[in-house]
């Protein structure tokens, strides 16, 4: 399990530098899930606007981070890349093949490399099922990707390479820690020989100590398989140190999109500056000098959001252009000409403001 | 080390700054819980003291025994299975473990409260939050129905729910996940308690929300000269609001320091193991220093030192001879036999 996934002619490993080409590009992506009211007679009241409208491209053997608070959409976005729902409208292009135009047995192949990582070891894994059997389950769904007789060979490997004892095959999920059912998830999202993982929550519930082994072990799959990840989660100095790019959502849609290093060092959006400022900092000496941005009140509702620009009922800066104008997700057209200010971002007066994250 | 604080004078029925010898002193606790595998010591020979108006942190994996801790200093210990096997706790002077059990209801119920990091299975849910709230001033202040309603009303408000005369009929599922640990606070509130538990209290929610929630907590806290035990594993809010810290591992305290000092020089392996496992959000590392291993089964915790087979630092002695609690510095404490090459190490650096 060492070669390069075979249809890839790229080298091996990600290149440091230089954008490498997109494997996967979101074009307006839209989820609406209807609202309906009446037991007998159902009717439509409404939709919960879960994604509204969201483009992001993933290339190849980069991490792409998606960051926001609960119930802005991230877990929405990861079935929609991974067909588990279909978008109410938009496209999603895998090598530029748009998926959810394709049905039957080609979107069946192109589902296979693209897996999904989910947030919970706990409640994840089929209580009844082996290990062995967990792992090996996505050859029952295409049995072309591995003969019968490989299968036992191949799970074991599986098990190996996410540094479980592949004795454990005929273990049940409850005689492994979180970390460990974790890591059978990963095993398994890595049966297909993916060449995307989407990974929703990988290590959110897990401790610290147990969640940077498995944060290691993800980084440690992706430069041996070049894997392109989509990772998403709450925590934001996690995603900070997995990532090459990081998009920022608020209820449905994206805020602001950018290297690491913009976004974490140079964040021009409200709310991705209230985000950041919110996370506490394991350093009393750094964190006595910063200036925190308390957000007041919550998130408006999904069914529901405010006019103009979305953040505008939590924002400091909203005025009535905000109320009116909703703001693009674009390289800002005021401030300095060039530098890592200048990345996306959907606010009419997207400026940079000092001392978020402490130095 | 206890922080400076603004002082806005002390509340009436608070018995603030009276005290001289701490407001909780827990003196070699211990929990055991007996399941069908064999008798699990929870927690084993744990102590510490709290003043008023301080914050201990008390950090830790999961299954460290933080929260048995906490719920036997409440009175609330699962019991059966769980029970509690030694120790002291002394509450403004008076053992909790020797007193009657109304009066530690009494206790429970006015001068110390917990919040509970699920705020929706602590709340009951098919009673409205104006009610609950009320109840405790009709119960513990003897308030007529209407008195308690508005009591209920202006807690909400100093818990920052916004309309909260509106929304005192609400049932806890309308509300948001930070409202209702706010509300859970306003609960805990109430009555003006002395020593406030907070289990995890902002851990399923938010960075935003965890951070509005934080500092309300921060706020009231000084404002009433409370004693906090803040209980988490989470070492960035701890920086933030804790004046001391006590690390737990396996059903003991392995470290206690003021805050500052333990995160500049951690004086035991597994807090510098700790520290650096997290990721930082003000820096882009290369690989995180992961604790090897697992934390062991409370069935079976290993001989000696029971950190020493995932102790980086581990030598032949850690594994009959079982570290005390060494003095390791001014308000410091260490339960590993080479603390102080530790800190030496770290100074070094
Ligand atoms: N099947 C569904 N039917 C109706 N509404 C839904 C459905 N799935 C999700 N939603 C709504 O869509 C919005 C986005 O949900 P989503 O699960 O994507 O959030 P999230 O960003 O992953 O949040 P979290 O951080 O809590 O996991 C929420 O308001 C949610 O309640
Ligand atoms: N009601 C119970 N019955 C049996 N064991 C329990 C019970 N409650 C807690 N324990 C055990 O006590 C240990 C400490 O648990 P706890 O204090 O909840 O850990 P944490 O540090 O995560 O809060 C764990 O091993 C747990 O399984
Ligand atoms: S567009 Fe207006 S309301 Fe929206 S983030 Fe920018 S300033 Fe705030
Ligand atoms: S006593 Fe030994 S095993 Fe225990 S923490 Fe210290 S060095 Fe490590
Ligand atoms: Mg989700
Ligand atoms: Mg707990």
């Amino acid at each position: 399990m060492t070669s390069a996934p075979s249809e890839s002619p790229a080298p091996a490993g990600p290149a440091p530098h230089g954008p490498r080409e997109a494997i996967l590009e979101a074009r307006d992506l839209v989820k609406h899930y209807p609202l309906t009211q009446g037991v007998v007679i159902k009717r439509q009241v409404g939709a919960v606007k879960a994604v509204d409208g969201v483009s992001f491209e993933l290339r190849r053997g980069e991490t792409l981070g998606i960051v926001g608070e609960s119930g802005c959409g991230k877990s929405t976005v990861a079935k929609l890349v991974t067909s588990l729902e279909a978008p109410t409208s938009g496209s999603i292009r895998f090598k530029g093949e748009d998926v959810t135009r394709l049905s039957g047995r080609a979107r069946k192949a192109l589902r296979r490399n693209i897996q999904m990582v989910f947030q919970d070891p706990y409640t994840s894994l089929n209580p009844r099922m082996t290990v062995g059997d967990i792992v090996g389950e996505p050859f029952d769904i295409h049995p072309e990707a591995a003969p019968k007789g490989e299968r036992r060979r191949r799970v074991r490997e599986l098990l190996d390479v996410v540094g479980l004892n592949p004795e454990y095959v005929n273990r049940y999920p409850h005689q492994f820690s979180g970390g460990q059912r974790q890591r059978i998830g990963i095993a398994r999202g890595l049966a297909l020989r993916p060449e995307i993982i989407v990974a929703d929550e990988p290590v959110s519930a897990l401790d610290v100590s147990v969640q940077a082994q498995v944060v290691n072990l993800m980084e440690r799959l992706q430069d041996e398989f070049d894997l392109s990840y989509i990772f998403i989660a709450h925590d934001l100095s996690v995603v900070r140190h997995i990532s090459d790019r990081v998009g920022v959502m608020y209820l449905g849609k994206l805020v602001e999109t950018g290297t690491e290093s913009e976004i974490y060092e140079h964040p021009t959006h409200p709310y991705t500056q209230a985000l950041l400022s919110a996370v506490p900092v394991p350093d009393p000496a750094a964190e006595a000098g910063r200036a925190r941005i308390v957000l007041d009140g919550d998130v408006p509702s999904p069914a529901n959001p405010p006019s103009g620009c979305r953040f505008r009922t939590r924002c400091w800066k909203a005025d009535e252009r905000c109320a009116k104008e909703e703001p693009p997700l674009l390289v800002p057209g005021a401030g300095p000409a060039e530098g890592p200010a200048r990345h996306p971002s959907a606010c009419h007066y997207a400026e940079e403001k000092a001392r978020i994250v402490p130095e | 080390m206890t922080r400076t604080q603004p002082d806005r004078g002390p509340l009436p029925g608070t018995g603030t700054g009276a005290h001289t010898s701490p407001l909780l002193h827990v003196r070699d606790l211990r929990v055991e819980f007996r399941t069908r595998d064999g008798v699990a010591t929870a927690v084993d020979g744990v102590s510490f003291a709290v003043e008023a108006g301080e914050t201990l942190a008390v950090l830790g994996e999961s299954g460290s025994g933080k929260s048995v801790t906490a719920q036997a200093v409440m009175g609330i210990l699962d019991s059966p299975p769980g029970r509690v096997t030694g120790g002291r706790i002394l509450f403004d002077g008076r053992d909790l473990l020797k007193v009657s059990a109304e009066e530690r209801r009494s206790v429970r119920g006015a001068r110390m409260a917990m919040i509970f990091q699920d705020a929706l299975s602590a709340l009951n849910p098919v009673v409205s939050v104006g009610r609950q709230l009320g109840e405790m001033f009709q119960v513990h202040r003897g308030a007529s129905r209407k008195d308690a309603w508005a009591k209920a009303v202006e807690l909400m408000e100093r818990v920052r729910i916004p309309a909260a005369r509106a929304r005192a009929g609400d049932y806890p599922h309308q509300f948001s996940g930070g409202m209702r640990q706010r509300i859970m606070i306003a609960m805990a509130l109430a009555l003006e308690p002395e020593l406030i538990i907070a289990d995890e209290p902002t851990t399923a929610l938010d960075v935003t929300v965890q951070a509005q929630v934080m500092d309300l907590l921060a706020d009231l806290q000084s404002e009433y000269r409370m004693g906090l035990i803040l209980i988490t594993h989470d070492l960035g809010v701890v920086a933030d609001v804790a004046d001391r810290i006590a690390v737990m591992y396996a059903g003991r305290i392995v470290e206690t320091a003021p805050v500052g000092d333990l995160y500049r020089a951690p004086a035991h392996p597994y807090t510098r193991g700790l520290l650096d496992s997290i990721p930082r959000l003000d820096q882009k590392g290369q690989q995180l220093n992961a604790v090897k291993g697992l934390p062991p089964s409370l069935l079976s915790v290993p001989p000696g030192c029971s950190f020493h087979p995932r102790c980086p630092a581990v030598r032949p002695v850690c594994h009959a001879d079982e570290p005390p609690l060494y003095e390791a510095g001014a308000g410091r404490a260490s339960a590993c036999h080479f603390w102080k090459e530790l800190l030496d190490d770290e100074c070094a650096e």
